[in-house]
């Protein structure tokens, strides 16, 4: 049984001030083996979101199933742990507590909350930070906080929306590297979403690429080049020239369409 | 390097504006305080309907410690009427904040609420709480019930928008992530509504607080006995303006000093928010 399991997803938004419909996805069939690491990769506007957000049960399906460790998912639930575009950390509490917070939920005791708290802000690099709020650290370590809440609960899967869109290149670098690390030592399965071909590559072993606006599945290309990746090799260079036709005949054909 | 040499010149005028700031803060008060003096000694108006700064301080000096008995009656006994006052505004304040922000936040929250009770109160707020006068004091009396009843109308209405306002603004990513990690419907709103919604409930609070003094001195001008209001009517009554004046000054004061404590509970509650505004929501 897989971990994920996606069964003819339809997702259809409807425009009622301009009374039409507009169909985002069309049937998405998808396998998500357990400690996979997924990326959802497609332009904006592609769905790939709407798509993360169903599994998450922030949204509803207009039709199809979504399973998650084979339970049909209905709301959102701590068995899946989402890291958002922005931090969207709660700004009245401090870096340790809003990773701690799903146990404070689950009324765990002060003190053995800051015990399992600060093994994740070791394992994100946070230590010496754990009592800033998160107005007054960057954001590639609010992002980090993001993460390591989103770890703590010991989720089935990790779903993240392009969390690193909002930090600059360098910084982008480095927390990639890191997700690579914590996935590789906590062996968990993430779904990435992101639009950058680069990005997917690096991270993935198994890149969904996703179509244009109604978002279909293009290809699953399966990518097990071992890391640390090597983004000159002539592999990352093959799988990305492979990647890349496929959005390219994606546009011609729109072009043609048009 | 050339913008170095630009912005040269402007240094030294610019020390000299921080060098007088703290005295540049005194001059407009103290040249009005001392025009409104020399003017009330010239005799172009009789003391009695214009008293001069030194006379208001007099009075009031008196009023608070009783040297003097320039204030007669109300000789040293300012403590009581404050007292009497602060004891009406903390009272329809406290109800005030206590029923707005419930009823607020089950505004904001709850879609029932909104349909069943915000209707009524939204036809209730732009009645001015001071036409309630007549129908107070025939309801309670002429005590502390009216006037506590006119500042809870003029104190609650600030605190209900405020508090619908914070509520309905919550980002909604924050009650996503809160359902994420397994918030249910009670812990969203104890653990993640009401603290994200606090900044607009304060400011609620601030501006019912400064409603509050107005309504309290209307009221005892009309439907109470005792207080600073009460003070300031009937020493108009017997053209007592520096005493009227001291009332003024006084109610100023403790408007100002309600605000201030109000505003020490903000910086210590909201002590999260503090650094945002200096720093930014840096990348």
């Amino acid at each position: 049984m897989a971990a994920i399991e996606l069964r003819n997803i339809v997702k259809v938004f409807s425009d009622k001030r301009r009374g039409r419909d507009l169909l985002t996805l069309d049937n998405i069939n998808l396998d998500i083996e357990a400690n996979d690491f997924v990326c959802l990769l497609g332009p904006s506007g592609c769905g790939k979101s709407t798509l993360l957000n169903i599994i998450a049960g922030f949204e509803q399906a207009t039709s199809g199933r979504t399973l998650v460790d084979g339970k049909q998912v209905e709301r959102p639930g701590s068995d899946r742990g989402v890291v958002f575009q922005q931090p969207t950390l709660m700004p009245w509490l401090t870096a340790i507590d809003n990773i701690a917070f799903h146990l404070k939920l689950k009324g765990v005791a002060k003190a053995e909350r800051n015990d399992r708290a600060m093994e994740f802000i070791d394992l994100v690099g946070l230590r010496g930070f754990e009592h800033h709020h998160p107005s007054e650290m960057s954001g590639g370590m609010n992002q980090r906080v993001g993460i390591a809440r989103a770890l703590l609960m010991n989720p089935s899967v990790i779903l993240m929306d392009e969390p690193f869109a909002a930090l600059d290149a360098q910084t982008k670098l480095e927390m990639q590297e890191e997700l690579v690390a914590i996935w590789q030592k906590r062996r968990c399965t993430i779904v990435f979403v992101t639009h950058s071909v680069d990005e997917a590559l690096v991270l993935g072993n198994k890149i969904v690429v996703m179509t244009r606006r109604p978002g279909r599945i293009r290809e699953a290309v399966n990518f097990d080049l071992p890391r640390p990746r090597d983004i000159t090799s002539p592999e990352f260079n093959d799988a990305k020239r492979h990647i890349l036709s496929l959005i390219r005949e994606e546009s011609t054909r729109l072009a043609q369409a048009s | 390097m050339t913008s170095v040499t630009d912005t040269a010149p402007a240094r030294p005028a610019f020390r000299l504006t921080r060098a007088l700031q703290g005295g540049e803060r005194l001059v407009v008060p103290a040249l009005l305080i001392a025009g409104w003096e020399a003017f009330a000694r010239s005799g172009m108006l009789p003391p009695a309907l214009l008293p001069a700064p030194s006379a208001v301080l007099h009075a009031l000096g008196d009023w608070v410690f009783g040297f003097d008995e320039t204030t007669q009656t109300y000789s040293g006994h300012w403590l009581r009427d404050a007292l009497a006052s602060a004891l009406r505004v903390f009272g329809g304040f406290a109800l005030a904040s206590l029923l707005g922000i419930l009823a607020g936040v089950a505004i904001g929250w709850s879609r029932l609420f909104e349909k069943t009770l915000e209707p009524t109160l939204q036809m209730l707020r732009p009645i001015p709480p001071v036409s309630w006068i007549p129908l107070a004091i025939i309801w309670f009396g002429i005590a502390d019930k009216p006037a506590i009843f006119l500042v809870f109308l003029g104190a609650f209405f600030p605190v209900l928008m405020n508090a619908i306002h914070g509520v309905k603004t919550v980002d909604h990513n924050l009650v996503r992530a809160g359902a994420m990690m397994g918030a249910n419907g009670r812990q969203m709103l104890t653990d993640i509504v009401l603290p994200a919604a606090l900044p607009s409930i304060f400011a609620g609070l601030r501006i019912a607080v400064g409603s509050a003094w107005m309504l309290t001195v209307t009221a005892e001008m009309v439907a109470v006995k005792s207080g600073l209001g009460y003070v300031l009517w009937d020493s108009y009554y017997f053209l007592r303006y520096d005493i009227v004046l001291a009332a003024m000054i006084s109610i100023g004061l403790l408007g100002y000093l309600s605000d201030l404590g109000l505003k020490a509970i903000m910086a210590r509650t909201l002590r999260w928010q503090q650094t945002t505004t200096v720093q930014g929501r840096a990348g």
